[in-house]
């Protein structure tokens, strides 16, 4: 264990390093191919074959670098859903981007190189590794949210993002320095042992404290948490759309997986203190991110602060914090996953030539000129909004399972109620969508990759709901010993 | 036919959605064929649902019959898990018998997009026949929910002038209940262990797993807290009383009412009001008695207030389909005076009203449907002396105004003598308002009536309106049956009842059958 690097450790990391080779040579052949949709299948199986080497690691429970990165069932399960949606994204972006004119390999390696960061996340136990695959991810991100040069809303958001992004970086440095400087240590479990020593002493150490404050703070940044949710209105409105769509579940996921690390294994010591921060963050989070979606009438920009509320819900598996709760952030992540790469991919559908198709009102009547694309987005929807027999419904059941469980009943009733404004918004799309009449901006632009990441969405979305136990079997199987 | 009577109830419960499905790959040009075939499957689904009436066991009509039970979610515990009692059976023949009708009714009504219209009415039956069948609460809760999205097409696409609005209002209302009512249902949920752990008898019966079972919630009712109980009662209450809809959570049902398109109107009076009632009846009774006794004044405050303000409310619309929407909450607010007086004949009239209203509330909204769609006009004021131009409609009509007001010889009369009996035998002062409700609900019944169809036709668009044609008919003349078979010989009936509702008067007054010398020893309509 104290020793920093064995030839096996190599093994561990194994689709990471796929993935970054992958993405060295999209570079080089983008020199050589003149159709740049090759790049994106070229990407596409990086991902898989990254995903074959991921499957064979799947039994595989392994501390790797002297103990700052780890291989098991949390890893490999934020790891797979990293996989899945970056495949749906580039499935969806394949078209996109020709229409967007922005069409270049570097969009596919940066994605690439992006999930290869959250990979390293996902797996880290220690401060340093962590922080470096957040950043490998951030920097990605940051790149392709101001992918579209000629745009000036894509730029902007790209340096609103950039700026706040780098700013919380520097906070969550700041927490993890004082986190070092209280143990000595940057693994996770020393952080624990040493925090446990000093609340012994003092229950209400300052340093500690100040610790976990930053490190919070910069943690609500990446997952869009309020009060720190300015930028995600602005960053998700001006991404290429499939950017977006990557980010929203992606980055999220990243970020929770993160999240989950730090907050139980780290400063678990904390957790009374930081329960509190996380319950009041929670409730704000959903109410803001809800009620400010209802005046929305840009889509993206609905959807962004609706996947902020929908952070807001996730906080209550950490919140909860037992076996219920962790399992239902992991479920809820994977479903929605694939429910939000659902809605995205109507929404990048709605591009065309000449209609930016962002406004509610290009939907106008959406259902009478592709019926399929209509009900697909309501099943979408209904998912997003929790209701059965669609899988959001099963990761809303599990979360706000968890919260009457360990008795935040305060907590559940408010998310409940979210859950209720939630659909108002949502059913203003299906209003626009099915009881109006269909305009001439309204229409779609179909590809096969994006036809068939609506299908895979659609039908994890119905399978899930319908028959969840499978999926809730790995998600329960990903927490990890000792909660 | 062994595999028919086995799984009897999946096949009827589904038989719409299977319908569903097939009718989405006929050609939405072809019309005909589409409402061919809607009618078709609600039909066969009635067929298909009578054998429940035939097949049950009246011996034992307070266990669950015809039950089928699989693994579904087994992580959680919950079951594909439905049987039937006596008071499901009769909501589930209610359902299937009102299907088909307004399924029928929306024939010439409905012209555009009408292969969605169908899929959605379909969908609806299903949705609705699952909430009656279901035995475990997850598949409770998913059918519960799953109901509200084609209601809200059905109001947001084919309704009136302010269908979004009402479609909205609709869903948004509901769902604010429903949500409540799954905290409810968690809560009860984690609670079933640790009471099983301590009861063998329970762990014997259900085991110590954590459990959706509705019957599991039955047994565990005596050790829930008191304090416990109020909790989820409120939480439930919610989420029926929005439902049925008691006052003050009525408002959604006006405007839904007003704005649906007759069928969906038909649909809403008849079988989903009705989920609310039974909601009580299967959920909140049962399960939560302490919790049911501690809330009668308000409950019984509630039904009486919302008897008396429908009844004036309605009085004072000028919108026949208003008036009739209004009458709805003061006939669900006897239904649940009845409910509450917590006595077999009160719980009795209480049900047979819930069958009652299905028939007459539906029949009625069937009725201003026929007119509406001559007239493209429901305003009272538009109308007179229709019965010299429509005899046969005028007859209908006045069948169903007073089945709905309760006369003698029809179906309104038996439920509301039994729900006045069961009150009185608890407080005098419940029958006087529930007596004050029927007059008033006679007045504005009446006065409607004569309104409308009495007097001569002076406004000259009524002139030349046509009278009831074959389908309009047919699609009455079951009500109508329906009506004077419960009106004369509700025997079979209360029969089918008896024994659930005792049960269910067994749980929450455990004494009330040892002590305390009953005011009436015969029940009405009670076989001999």
């Amino acid at each position: 264990m104290d020793q920093f690097f064995r030839m096996q450790d190599i093994g561990a990391i194994v689709p990471e390093l796929e993935l970054a080779v992958f993405g060295m040579f999209l570079l080089i052949f983008d020199l050589m191919v003149k159709t740049k949709r090759r790049l994106g299948y070229i990407a596409l199986g990086g991902l898989a074959i990254s995903g074959v080497f991921l499957y064979q690691l799947r039994n595989v429970e392994y501390i790797a670098y002297g103990g700052s990165l780890v291989l098991d069932p949390l890893a490999m399960f934020f790891k797979v859903i990293f996989l899945i949606a970056a495949a749906l994204s580039i499935a969806i972006s394949l078209r996109y981007l020709d229409i967007e004119r922005e069409n270049h390999g570097e969009y596919y390696a940066l994605i690439l190189f992006a999930t290869m960061g959250m990979m390293f996340m996902a797996g880290a136990v220690d401060l340093v590794t962590l922080y470096i695959g957040l950043e490998t991810m951030a920097i990605a991100t940051y790149v392709l949210v101001g992918f579209l040069r000629s745009n000036q809303r894509s730029n902007e958001a790209s340096m609103k993002y950039f700026l706040l992004g780098a700013f919380s970086s520097g906070i969550l440095l700041y927490g993890m320095s004082l986190l070092y400087g209280i143990a000595g240590s940057t693994r996770f479990d020393d952080i624990a042992a040493a925090l446990d020593q000093r609340l012994l002493g003092n229950p209400t150490d300052p340093i500690s404290l100040m610790a976990m404050i930053t490190l919070s703070a910069g943690i609500f940044f990446k997952i869009a948490a309020v009060p720190f949710h300015q930028w995600t209105p602005d960053a998700y409105e001006g991404a290429p759309t499939s950017i977006t769509a990557y980010m929203s579940v992606a980055v999220k996921a990243a970020s929770f997986a993160m999240m989950v690390r730090v907050f139980m294994i780290a400063i678990y010591p904390l957790r009374p203190q930081w329960v509190t921060i996380l319950a009041a963050v929670s409730i704000l989070t959903m109410t803001i991110g809800n009620i400010a979606a209802i005046t929305q009438s840009n889509v993206k920009r609905l959807l962004a602060y609706s996947s902020i509320s929908h952070a807001g819900y996730i906080l209550i598996g950490l919140i909860a914090g037992n076996d219920t709760g962790l399992t239902a952030v992991g479920l809820y992540l994977l479903i929605y996953t694939f429910t939000n790469i659902g809605t995205w991919a109507v929404i990048v559908a709605l591009r065309r030539k000449d209609v930016i198709g962002e406004h509610i009102d290009d939907m106008a009547g959406l259902y009478y000129k592709h019926p399929t694309a209509a009900v697909l987005m309501l099943i979408f929807l209904l998912s997003l909004a929790g209701i059965p027999p669609t899988a959001g419904f099963i990761g809303k059941y599990y979360l706000f399972a968890a919260a009457i469980e360990t008795g935040h009943n305060t907590l559940a009733v408010v998310a409940v109620l979210n859950a209720v404004i939630s659909v108002y918004f949502y059913l203003r799309i299906v209003v626009s969508m099915f009881m109006r009449d269909a305009t001439e901006k309204t229409g779609l632009t179909f590809a096969p990759g994006l036809t068939m990441a609506l299908g895979i969405a659609f039908i994890f979305t119905m399978w899930i709901g319908i028959y969840p136990d499978p999926f809730i079997a790995l998600a329960r199987r990903a927490i990890p010993l000792g909660f | 036919m062994d595999f028919f009577r086995q799984h009897i109830l999946t096949i009827v419960a589904f038989l719409p959605v299977a319908g569903m499905l097939v009718l989405l790959f006929f050609n939405k040009e072809n019309k005909t064929l589409i409402r061919v075939w809607a009618n078709a499957v609600m039909i066969i689904g009635f067929l298909i649902s009578l054998p429940l009436w035939f097949w049950f066991d009246r011996e034992t009509s307070d266990q669950m019959q015809f039950v089928e039970k699989v693994p579904w979610i087994q992580t959680l515990g919950a079951e594909y898990h439905v049987g039937i009692d006596g008071i499901s059976l009769l909501l589930v023949l209610l359902t299937t018998l009102l299907g088909p009708l307004a399924v029928l009714s929306s024939w010439d009504a409905i012209e555009n997009r009408v292969k969605e219209y169908y899929a959605f009415m379909l969908m609806l039956q299903a949705g609705m026949l699952g909430v009656f069948v279901s035995l475990d609460f997850f598949l409770f809760y998913v059918f519960w929910e799953v109901m509200l999205v084609p209601m809200y097409f059905l109001i947001g696409v084919w309704g009136g002038p302010r269908k979004l609005y009402a479609a909205i209002k609709f869903f948004l209302y509901t769902l604010f209940g429903s949500v409540l009512l799954l905290l409810g249902i968690l809560a009860l949920y984690f609670a079933f262990p640790g009471i099983a752990a301590d009861h063998p008898e329970i762990a014997m019966q259900f085991g110590t797993e954590r459990t959706f079972d509705v019957l599991a919630f039955h047994a565990i009712a005596p050790y829930l807290m008191p304090d416990f109980q109020w909790w989820i009662f409120l939480a439930f209450f919610v989420g029926f009383a929005i439902k049925v809809p008691m006052f003050p959570f009525h408002t959604w049902l006006p405007d839904a009412h007003v704005e649906a398109p007759t069928a969906g109107s038909v649909i809403l009076a008849g079988v989903l009001l009705k989920m609310g009632t039974y909601g009580f009846l299967r959920f909140s009774l049962p399960i939560l008695p302490e919790a049911t006794k501690a809330f009668v004044p308000m409950m019984i405050a509630l039904s009486i207030i919302g008897i008396i303000y429908g009844a004036l409310v309605a009085m004072m619309q000028p919108d026949m389909k208003k008036l009739v929407a209004y009458s709805s909450v003061s006939h669900m607010g006897f239904v649940m005076l009845g409910m509450f007086a917590l006595n077999p004949n009160g719980l009795n009239g209480s049900i047979i009203q819930q069958i009652n209203h299905g028939i007459s509330t539906g029949a009625l909204f069937l009725i201003v449907g026929m007119i509406y769609e001559r007239r493209h006009t429901r305003e009272i004021s538009q109308f007179g002396g229709i019965s010299n131009v429509m005899p046969v409609f005028a007859i209908v009509f006045l069948i169903m105004t007073m089945s709905s007001i309760g006369l003698p010889l029809l179906n309104g009369f038996i439920g509301e003598f039994t729900i006045v009996m069961g009150a009185l035998e608890e407080n005098l002062w419940w029958a006087v308002a529930a007596g004050a409700g029927i007059v008033l609900g006679a007045a504005y019944m009446l006065w409607l009536y004569q309104r409308t169809m009495l007097g001569k036709v002076e406004n000259p668009a009524n002139e030349k309106l046509l009278d009831m044609n074959m389908r309009e008919i047919v699609t009455i003349v079951p009500l109508i049956i329906m009506a004077f078979w419960i009106g004369l010989y509700p025997a079979p009936f209360f029969e089918v009842l008896r024994k659930p509702v005792d049960k269910i008067v067994a749980k929450v007054r455990p004494d009330f059958f040892q002590g305390q010398p009953r005011l009436n020893a015969e029940r009405v309509g009670e076989p001999r």
